[in-house]
């Protein structure tokens, strides 16, 4: 699937919940749960995203001209965000992944849910996600 | 209390949804709503009486002077100063701190000598302090934790050496709610001829404080925890350092005369206020302090202690609940955990419910480091909370927990 066949995908699983937000919440607590998680001796300083107020742990592998993403955070809605993005971006090329748009995080409606300091690690999420993959291209 | 639908009618701000609950401001500790006396007055402020202050010969500059002395004759009447000058007008409790550690450092504090702090002292208690002891080869030590998460003032007299000059201490813990004996700390340090600096920006909202028996140095703390405005504050110096302080921050209004060669600077609380001060906020913080004691300090308390105490019970009940600072001695504050769960999470839920708490380490990492762990959640209180917002609470965070476990 395209990144956009993967975010419209997603797309239709909130819609699914209107506006029952407890249902979003657990869902995305759910979806945390499905991360690919990374691996322990990974979770080092350097892998960690600033600007999260939990901490969360990216790694990011190229192999075969694709890019692998795992990760880890410990709050669970965060990595419920983290499992979305990571669904969203990890497994394509580095330049699909530069070329994203991302406008699912708008529509699914979880956006204006986060604190101005989550919806801020959120960017530097996906910042950080496009950045490894540019830095493989 | 009868009054206290009255007293929540004052407080137009929680008078409001969030995302369809009704609003239960718990995030007290962070800073504390406004009632109308102190809105009006500002915009009363503002809407007759503004004009800049000191040396202004036509009217309405001596109506706004007037003004702004009376509001430190207010506050020096609260906290039991005879001298009104003692009371210092600045930008808050961290700007209060800040001008302390400036002057001190000019002659008072030598290179390695040492000042003690408490575990639990808040970031703008430790960094201005930390940073004269990097510039200056100082040293800080700290005064550890019992296993209640009060202070170990046991500890307190070993801690100290003919390079001690000052103790700085929270009067009561932003974090864990837990109130300092400051009786203890204090004639620890005079029989030891130390300064001590109290950090009240978490007590003078909660109890009477009252200078003159406290007889510390310093006494520090910010109006808009106190029902007050944003961006004033006060600094209360004892007499001595009225005094002996020297200007760190000098600036406009803080002189008798200037040559290019020499400043002499005032005798009074003029020379640490450069520039236009906070004219409008002194008024709000003025108005604030007319509330409070109109409600009555010990009433406000009261009521709180009440609250922290049946929150605190029920919460005990919830098997999943951590509760940090068993202390008996608190004020207004409750910090806890849900086991094997991120406080960031119990927060975004709790505010989806219309419950605003804090997460996160509350600028007390240091104190973060002495529980190994990453954050709590905070629930804090004020006059207006009520017993039915602490019973909808407990409902919600039990629905949240089941979400999360």
């Amino acid at each position: 699937m395209t990144i956009e066949e993967i975010e419209k995908e997603i797309i239709e699983e909130f819609e699914m919940f209107g506006d029952d937000w407890e249902a979003k919440y657990e869902h995305l607590i759910d979806l945390g749960k499905s991360l690919p998680l990374i691996k322990e001796e990974f979770k080092t300083d350097d892998r960690i995203i600033k600007g999260c107020q939990s901490r969360v742990w990216l790694n990011s592998e190229l192999k075969e001209g694709i890019v692998y993403f795992t990760a880890d955070a410990d709050a669970i809605i965060t990595k419920g965000m983290v499992a979305l993005m990571v669904r969203v971006l990890s497994e394509h090329t580095p330049k699909e992944i530069v070329d994203a748009k991302l406008n699912f995080v708008d529509t699914i409606g979880l956006k204006e849910h986060l604190s101005p300091t989550r919806a801020n690690g959120l960017v530097s999420m996906i910042n950080k996600m496009k950045a490894d993959a540019l830095s493989f291209s | 209390m009868k009054e206290l639908k009255n007293i929540r009618d004052q407080f137009p701000i929680l008078n409001q949804k969030i995302n369809g609950y009704d609003l239960v401001y718990f995030d007290n500790g962070a800073t504390s709503q406004k009632p109308l006396s102190v809105i009006e007055s500002i915009s009363d402020y503002y809407k007759q009486s503004n004009a800049n202050i000191h040396r202004g010969v036509h009217t309405l500059s001596r109506t706004a002077t007037g003004l702004f002395e009376k509001a430190r004759k207010t506050l020096a009447s609260h906290f039991n100063v005879k001298n009104d000058q003692q009371i210092i007008f600045t930008a808050g409790t961290t700007d209060s701190i800040n001008l302390v550690v400036n002057g001190l450092s000019k002659n008072y504090l030598k290179k390695g000598d040492e000042i003690i702090l408490s575990s639990y002292e808040h970031h703008s208690n430790i960094l201005p302090w930390q940073l004269w002891a990097e510039e200056n080869g100082g040293k800080l030590k700290v005064i550890p934790l019992l296993e209640d998460q009060s202070l170990d003032l046991s500890k307190l007299e070993s801690l100290i050496s003919s390079k001690t000059k000052l103790i700085a201490i929270a009067h009561v813990s932003n974090t864990l709610g837990v109130i300092t004996d400051l009786e203890k700390v204090n004639s620890i340090a005079r029989k030891n001829n130390i300064a001590v600096l109290v950090d009240g920006a978490q007590s003078a909202p909660h109890m009477a404080v009252d200078l003159t028996k406290l007889n510390v140095d310093f006494f520090v703390c910010s109006a808009h925890k106190m029902y007050g405005p944003t961006g004033i504050g006060l600094l209360y110096l004892s007499e001595k350092w009225l005094k002996d302080l020297p200007v760190s921050k000098p600036g406009g209004g803080t002189i008798n005369t200037v040559t290019f060669e020499k400043t002499e600077y005032a005798e009074n609380a003029l020379r640490f206020e450069p520039g236009t001060p906070h004219i409008a906020g002194s008024v709000g913080f003025s108005a604030a302090i007319d509330f409070m004691n109109a409600v009555g300090i010990q009433t406000i308390f009261d009521h709180e202690h009440q609250l922290v105490q049946y929150a605190q019970q029920k919460m005990s009940e919830i098997p999943e609940v951590i509760i940090y600072g068993k202390s008996e001695h608190k004020a207004g504050v409750i910090s806890f955990n849900i086991k094997n769960n991120h406080p960031f999470d119990v927060g975004t839920l709790l505010d989806k419910y219309g419950i605003a708490v804090r997460t996160g380490h509350h600028c007390t990492q240091p104190l973060m480091q002495c529980l190994n762990i990453q954050g709590t959640i905070r629930i804090s209180f004020a006059i207006y909370n009520t017993k039915e917002e602490v019973d909808f609470f407990i409902e919600k965070l039990k629905k949240v927990i089941t979400m999360l476990c």
